[in-house]
């Protein structure tokens, strides 16, 4: 018996022991003394690789770990971030590129021309700016590993455009031996030679993604401008904490348990505004654009007056409190392309413009020669900004006397519905809205959605052979001027083909805790340069 | 005994059978397409096809059926469309949270739960009886979302005590573990308690009104012993299977309060794999959680043995 006590009491001890090991036990070593950054992105992160799919997260992931061979800057200048200095040659045919000293990939190993062209043509197989450019290349050719060469078959103004793009594909440069992967294929390995490290041991997705510094990345000694400039990282390490419930975002920015939520929902901007020790900020200058997308295949949007009608009826300040609920957080933009940028203009825009002309829009559809055929909307309720767009046109097209069906599901049948070429009565549908940042929508190259390509394009599968030769036209164009020109033609002819009608340019703030500097303006949240106080 | 929880065991395997190529059928045939997320908005449907293809998803029903049961067969649940991280890997990120935080709510439940019951049952039709019943349906009609704002504005934003969210592991420190604990069992907890509670009051006031409680009485036992010695024990096997089955309404109850309180746990990775069509992820979860559900109720079948030795199997 006395042996039995002894015994159990000395098991007690040890768990005892082993539970206060445990209690008492310091937290993970990374914790201590080192300057974490905890941010809440706007979304999880779950594919790595920036090259298959357009996910902005995963483009926001590439900033972090990878580093482009150019970048633009806020003034939409195109600034050499990897390469040291380059040339072109008189017949304008052939780009030399000089890579700067002491670039690092994140497993040791320097980075190479070759990973620089294996980089490039795998971008170059997914991004459409990249398919074009593509179509124009003779041949990439390493001089020696720092020095590589990109011959054209004919002069291509827009490269170093290209080379630059700030938004989704973005041309990251990655190891030769990964981006050899089949350009459909999800990469494995995140190696860059970005400014901060990857730490996939510690990624749980749907949770927690966890960077830490490059400390061999080699920074530029310009200041930061978007993503161009020195990427001087100020922090030790960076948790994108996802937080997938917004008051519970707000609840946890407000005790201080996190440091940076990227993009805020506009119901809570009063809530956060209210604690001193937070900021609510606008810091992307080019925000984002909605837009309100048709069905070319089937009746009734298959007719250009159809979708003129809407043109006259839509009121883009209806759009932009519905989306991002304050006046202050957006406004119209009757522009193709990202109103504040260079080729933003107003041209063809004036049915856009001024009072709402309803009588104007029924009639267009009496034009049309409309037969009470149903108008599917898709939606997403859990997208805001889809649904609340989808609500105000269905409300809208009810007022011009349409026969509308609004069917809302979540964004995962959206995007698969969306696919379907078949005609309403099959599981069809005539408009779908989405919503993409300024820089996707900033010239002819990037803005897909104003393009003619039928059945080979985008949802909806738009057919227009003067506007593609409108664009091609912009593609030749050598000078600003020229490319003006040649962009109010394709906006003109985009305001009467109407590919899709453009709803509002709203920002959703960031809001972050104010021992918090150096947040760098830009279109996309980037995180080095920041300092934690 | 032994005989019957062999069979029990071996139903369970049909049971799972079942499970799995309804679960798998149901997703086949549900709207939706991995591909479609994974090319993002900006795709075309060259892309799309090329990415369908890639991922078998183009196969008919019964290949794409068979190659998952086979690897299914060989432990192995599949990888993830989107992350390309195993399933059994992302399910092993993810189970401490949720098993913590079952097994806290159904402790705190239970402490609470069982002890109201019985005084309500006690003191029936007094003030307390009342106040227990009244707390009881307000524990069943609130949602747990709005409990958990309520707690986490009250003892986080408020007076600062615990965590707004997020989960540490066991290992980084008991107290650091249990206080991200505590606003999660509790919110998740509330309607647990209330279930628990009624049905403990229910089976109780119908022992307390047996003839056996009345001869105790007359025999001179205390209350206490009357209550918690003869009536509990008795009253027992009911509040035993609504436990048992309730934990479906736990697991169902830790998807939302894993997501308010942003705990990376199962109940999360699965909504978040329905949300994008994550198929193998979905799959691998509800064979989990259906075994699970099985395997508990046999130990509530099981635990009949001990509260009742009438039961025999």
């Amino acid at each position: 018996m006395h042996t039995r006590s002894v015994l159990l009491r000395s098991r007690f001890a040890l768990i005892a022991a082993g539970v206060l090991t445990l209690a008492l036990s310091a937290p993970s070593a990374w914790a201590q003394g080192q300057k974490v950054l905890k941010f809440i992105p706007q979304a999880d992160l779950r594919i790595l690789d920036p090259i298959t799919t357009t996910a902005y997260i995963t483009r926001n992931h590439g900033y972090m770990i990878y580093d482009t061979l150019f970048a633009t800057d806020a003034k939409f200048q195109v600034q050499p971030q990897m390469v040291d200095k380059y040339d072109l040659s008189k017949d304008q045919l052939t780009y030399t590129f000089t890579l700067r000293d002491g670039l690092k990939f994140h497993d040791g190993q320097p980075v190479r021309s070759a990973d620089c062209i294996a980089s490039i043509e795998r971008w170059a197989k997914r991004d459409a700016l990249g398919q074009k450019m593509a179509e124009v290349t003779e041949s990439w050719k390493a001089v020696n590993d720092k020095t590589f060469a990109l011959k054209l078959k004919r002069p291509f103004p827009l490269a170093l455009e290209a080379l630059a793009k700030p938004s989704s594909n973005v041309p990251f440069i990655m190891p030769e031996r990964i981006a050899k992967t089949d350009a459909s294929t999800n990469i494995t390995e995140p190696i860059g030679s970005g400014p901060f490290k990857f730490v996939k041991e510690e990624w749980v997705p749907g949770s927690k993604v966890v960077y830490v510094k490059n400390t061999d990345y080699v920074p530029r000694k310009e200041p930061p401008s978007w993503a161009a400039g020195g990427k001087v990282v100020k922090v030790d390490r960076v948790e994108w904490i996802y937080i997938p419930d917004s008051a519970t975002a707000a609840a946890a920015l407000n005790a201080g348990e996190v440091d940076w939520w990227e993009q805020l929902p506009p119901d809570l901007i009063p809530v956060l505004a209210r604690n001193k020790a937070i900021k609510v900020e606008n810091i992307d200058p080019l925000g984002s654009m909605g837009m309100i997308r048709f069905n070319f295949l089937y009746p009734p949007f298959n007719n250009q007056k159809m979708r003129q009608a809407l043109l006259y009826a839509v009121d883009q300040n209806d759009y932009v409190l519905g989306i991002a609920g304050d006046p202050k957080n957006g406004h119209p933009c009757y522009s193709y392309f990202t109103c504040g940028t260079p080729l933003s203009s107003e041209v063809g825009a004036e049915p856009m413009k001024g009072k709402r002309d309803l009588e104007k829009a029924k009639q267009l559809i009496k034009e049309a020669g409309y037969k009470g055929e149903k108008i599917v909307i898709i939606s997403a309720t859990d997208q805001p900004i889809v649904h609340s767009q989808s609500l105000l046109t269905a409300d809208l097209l009810r007022k011009l006397g349409l026969n509308v069906d609004l069917q809302a599901g979540d964004w995962g049948t959206l995007i698969t519905r969306r696919t379907s070429k078949e005609p309403v009565e099959k599981g069809g549908w005539s408009i779908f809205h989405t919503w993409l940042v300024g820089p996707d929508l900033t010239s002819p190259a990037v803005n897909f959605a104003v393009r003619g390509t039928g059945q080979k394009g985008w949802f909806g599968w738009a057919e227009d052979a003067k506007i593609e030769e409108l664009r091609d036209v912009w593609f030749a164009s050598t000078d600003a001027a020229g490319s003006k020109k040649a962009a109010d033609a394709v906006q003109a002819r985009a305001f009467e083909f109407v590919p899709y009608v453009p709803t509002a340019q709203f920002i959703l703030p960031t809001a972050y805790r104010s021992n918090l500097s150096g947040v760098i303006i830009a279109p996309i949240a980037l995180l080095w340069n920041v300092e934690k106080r | 005994m032994i005989a019957y929880i062999v069979r029990r065991l071996l139903s369970t395997i049909i049971v799972m059978a079942v499970v799995a190529f309804v679960v798998f059928s149901l997703l086949y045939l549900t709207p939706g397409d991995p591909a479609a997320v994974i090319a993002g908005d900006i795709a075309t449907d060259e892309d799309i096809r090329l990415i369908h293809a890639r991922l078998g998803l183009d196969e008919p029903f019964l290949v794409q059926f068979g190659r998952w049961l086979w690897a299914l067969f060989h432990g192995d649940l599949g990888t993830s469309i989107f992350t390309n991280l195993p399933v059994t890997q992302l399910i092993g990120q993810r189970i401490e949270p949720t098993v913590a935080l079952t097994l806290c709510t159904l402790v705190v439940a239970i402490l609470v739960a069982v002890p109201l019951g019985v005084v309500a049952a006690a003191k029936a039709g007094t003030w307390l009886d009342r106040a227990v019943m009244s707390f009881s349906v307000l524990g069943f009609s609130v949602p747990v979302f709005v409990f958990a704002y309520i707690l986490i504005l009250t003892f986080s934003v408020q007076l600062d005590w615990l965590p707004v969210q997020g989960y540490r592991n066991f290992r980084d420190g008991v107290w650091e573990w249990l206080r991200h604990l505590i606003l999660p069992s509790v919110a998740l907890g509330t309607v647990y308690v209330a279930l628990i509670a009624r049905m403990t009051r229910a089976s109780m006031l119908d022992v307390l009104a047996q003839d056996y409680i009345r001869t105790a009485s007359a025999k001179g036992l205390a209350p206490g012993q009357v209550l918690i010695g003869h009536a509990l024990k008795n009253a027992a096997i009911p509040v035993v299977t609504i436990i048992g089955m309730g934990v479906a309404l736990l697991i169902s109850g830790a998807i939302v309060t894993e997501t308010v309180f942003a705990l990376p746990g199962i109940g999360r990775l699965t909504v978040d794999a329905i949300l994008r069509r994550d198929y193998p992820i979905i799959q691998g979860v509800i064979l989990i959680f259906s075994a699970v559900y099985v395997l508990v109720n046999l130990l509530v079948d099981l635990s009949y043995v001990f509260f009742d030795p009438r039961i025999r199997y």
